[in-house]
């Protein structure tokens, strides 16, 4: 029998297989590395916790030709400036509290998650909450009590009642308007927040 | 009439009945794991049509069993019962592929009863506890809150141990009888699988950074090391089924290994386009993951070939027709709808929609739970004794056709309705409305949207109806057949 050509060589595609994963595998760590260095809260793509104390919106961006955070002057979230590490805590809080109560498995987050209910990336600055001075009392009351405060928009669908105490709400709040500052390449394209101007 | 009657009882009842004597010691694991894997594909469907109600009657069940916690089950159980299926394939052919007995059946029984143990606390914890306060101990004891993984961090450990069991039971019984291009690859692909798990067991607040390595989990199972881990599973399938040559199926699965891996691991990038993640993956996610679908052509093309070479004739039809509706259906729900919406250009626009979703429900029935079916197939043929499954089976078999009508028509429709829903989404939502919550609902509140709703849950009946009648064809396919199964020597 004569021996196979290359193209339908076993051991040859052997080599292959081993060296393209190897390759592929070696390439995604130090891809990885780097967008570790990137992402690392305090970098430019992921700000620092603190920067819940200071204005957010989220415009187009001529240079860039898309959407970008734009983070602005001092506005301290509950009124309240905090230190790094009291910021980083309350986030902490409202990240965890985003785990315990199961939040993606109707939301989405940074467009991850289930699609039942709306998605969280930018929900500090959507347009659903009117205005500014009421925004914050407006979140934790809903938080609190969801049935009660329902924002249903005619679909019917409510949030349940998930026992989120102040803490926590005030915590979730805290994350929120943090995620909004996440440089997302763009996502969502062409929101409009509740600063707008037309 | 005294000496007939035991003879009659004998003709009905000892005519290939289900008997663990027929089966190797491997097997005998397999078969546990494979009986737990259809009650809980069982569930799964369950849960699925609870959470498909409720985008209809959105107070149904509301405060009891809400979205989130059907949602949840759904695709945990899913995710679940496919490992329950992979452990069981491998467990099936280990004997027979290394050659020699398995060197850890106890272990490998402790292992399945922990396992199983653990589930059923875990989905029970979520149905009854269902949430917890924002700390660290709902995360070790509750849930996780992390879509796909949200198994509390407890329940991840003992995951990762009854997995370094299975791997020890394959490693070392190989490593003592003998090695072979498909149990290389197998071997060396589980060391990834179990390894990437770990990736998603630890806690993070940084959200950017959670869900990277949160994505190392997902994506590196779904679209890479399950899919080689299929590969395997396909290639020892296709040898004892229609008798393809070893040296032909092996030189296929290094070929689909290098594009699989080659394609797969890069394109992981296509998960970080918008979670603030640099720039250069929306260059590298679409490049890589735009190739994945071609392993799977690869798939297709060598399958049928091969089918086709040997003309059809299989020594298991039902498992066979299982395996090309595989090859087929990892190549449209993985390939296909994977590929529609993966460039970046598309993808800001489909992401978190019911894009996703529509895609899901193809790729994991197509490319996961077919060749599983297959494999159930394959173990009741040979837990009867080795019985015939060809042509002229009782009834004509109409049970299994049927079954893997409705179960293929069921998962197609769902997956057609949820794409319309998804490009409605994509269009006005994202598009015309700017992703705020108010152009969410505008979306969700459209008649188009609901209408694909309405169709989903009729097909996710037809889905269910199939899974009831797999499972009684699966009770009773082959009960009282005499012929033995046709024995196909490698040609």
């Amino acid at each position: 029998m004569n021996p196979s050509p290359l193209w339908s060589s076993e051991p040859f595609w052997k080599k292959v297989a081993i060296w393209v994963t190897g390759g592929s595998f070696v390439l995604l760590i130090l891809l990885t590395f780097d967008s570790m260095s990137k992402v690392s809260a305090g970098s430019k793509r992921v700000p620092a916790y603190s920067v819940i104390n200071q204005a957010i919106d989220y415009r187009f961006d001529k240079a860039a030709n898309r959407y970008m955070p734009v983070i602005g002057g001092e506005e301290p979230l509950f009124g309240k400036k905090l230190t790094e590490a009291e910021a980083e805590a309350l986030v902490a809080l409202g990240k965890k509290t985003m785990q315990a109560k199961n939040c993606m498995n109707c939301h989405t987050i940074l467009g991850n998650g289930a699609y039942y209910a709306p998605d969280l990336t930018k929900a500090w600055l959507d347009p659903g909450w009117i205005d500014e001075a009421n925004r914050e009392a407006q979140m934790l009351a809903f938080l609190k009590d969801p049935p009660k405060h329902a924002r249903t928009y005619g679909s019917g669908r409510r949030m349940p009642q998930l026992d989120i105490t102040d803490e926590e709400a005030h915590g979730v709040v805290a994350f929120l308007k943090w995620m909004s500052t996440i440089d997302t390449n763009g996502f969502p394209h062409n929101f409009k927040t509740l600063t707008a101007q037309e | 009439m005294n000496a007939t009657t035991p003879l009659m009882e004998t003709g009905l009842a000892v005519c290939a009945p289900l008997n663990s004597s027929n089966l190797n010691g491997g097997q005998k694991l397999a078969v546990k794991y494979f009986s737990t894997a259809m009650i809980l594909f069982i569930a799964q469907l369950l849960f699925g049509l609870l959470a498909g109600l409720q985008f209809i009657w959105p107070d149904f069940l509301f405060g009891l069993l809400d979205f989130s916690v059907n949602r949840m089950v759904h695709i945990n159980v899913m995710v679940v019962w496919m490992l329950y299926g992979f452990i069981g394939a491998v467990y099936w052919f280990l004997e027979d592929e290394s050659g020699i007995e398995i060197v850890g059946l106890k272990l490998g029984n402790i292992a399945f009863w922990v396992l199983t143990g653990a589930v059923t606390i875990v989905v029970l914890v979520y149905l009854l506890v269902q949430t917890g306060p924002g700390n660290d101990t709902t995360r070790w004891l509750i849930n996780e809150g992390r879509e796909y993984i949200e198994a509390p961090r407890w329940a991840d450990i003992g995951i990762v141990a009854v997995m370094l069991v299975f791997f020890y039971n394959v490693a070392a019984t190989f490593s003592k009888g003998r090695w072979s291009g498909i149990s290389g690859v197998l071997t060396l692909d589980l060391v990834a699988l179990a390894g990437l798990y770990t990736a998603g067991m630890f806690y993070s607040t940084n959200v950017t950074v959670d869900q990277y390595w949160w994505w190392w989990v997902i994506h590196l199972w779904v679209e890479a090391t399950w899919e080689v881990l299929v590969g395997c599973i396909m290639a020892w399938s296709l040898m004892k089924l229609i008798g393809a040559r070893r040296q032909i199926v092996q030189t296929w699965l290094y070929i689909e290994v290098a594009l699989m891996f080659g394609s797969g691991i890069l394109g992981l990038g296509h998960h970080y386009f918008w979670i603030g993640t640099p720039e250069y993956w929306l260059t590298i996610g679409g490049f890589f993951s735009a190739l994945e679908p071609i392993p799977l052509v690869a798939m297709v093309v060598h399958s049928v070939y091969d089918s086709g070479v040997h003309k059809f004739r299989s020594t298991n039809h039902p498992a066979l027709a299982w395996i090309i509706a595989h090859t087929f259906g990892n190549f449209l729900g993985a390939g296909v709808w994977g590929f529609m919406h993966t460039l970046p250009q598309i993808n800001l626009y489909t992401h978190g929609t019911q894009w996703s979703a529509s895609h899901g429900h193809l790729a994991f029935f197509g490319a996961y739970a077919t060749i599983i079916i297959a494999f159930f197939y394959l173990a009741i043929q040979r837990w009867r004794g080795g019985v015939w499954m060809g042509g002229g089976l009782a009834d004509n078999g109409w049970k299994w056709k049927w079954a893997m009508g409705l179960l293929n028509l069921g998962v197609m429709g769902m997956t057609v309705a949820l794409l319309i829903a998804g490009y409605e989404q994509s269009f006005i939502e994202r598009a015309v409305e700017g992703s705020t919550w108010g152009g969410y609902f505008a979306g969700q509140n459209h008649p188009w949207f609901q209408q694909a709703m309405n169709w989903r849950m009729v097909f996710g009946v037809m889905t269910f109806a199939g899974a009831g009648l797999l499972a009684w064809d699966l009770l009773t396919i082959g009960v009282g057949e005499t012929r033995q199964a046709l024995v196909i020597e490698e040609h």
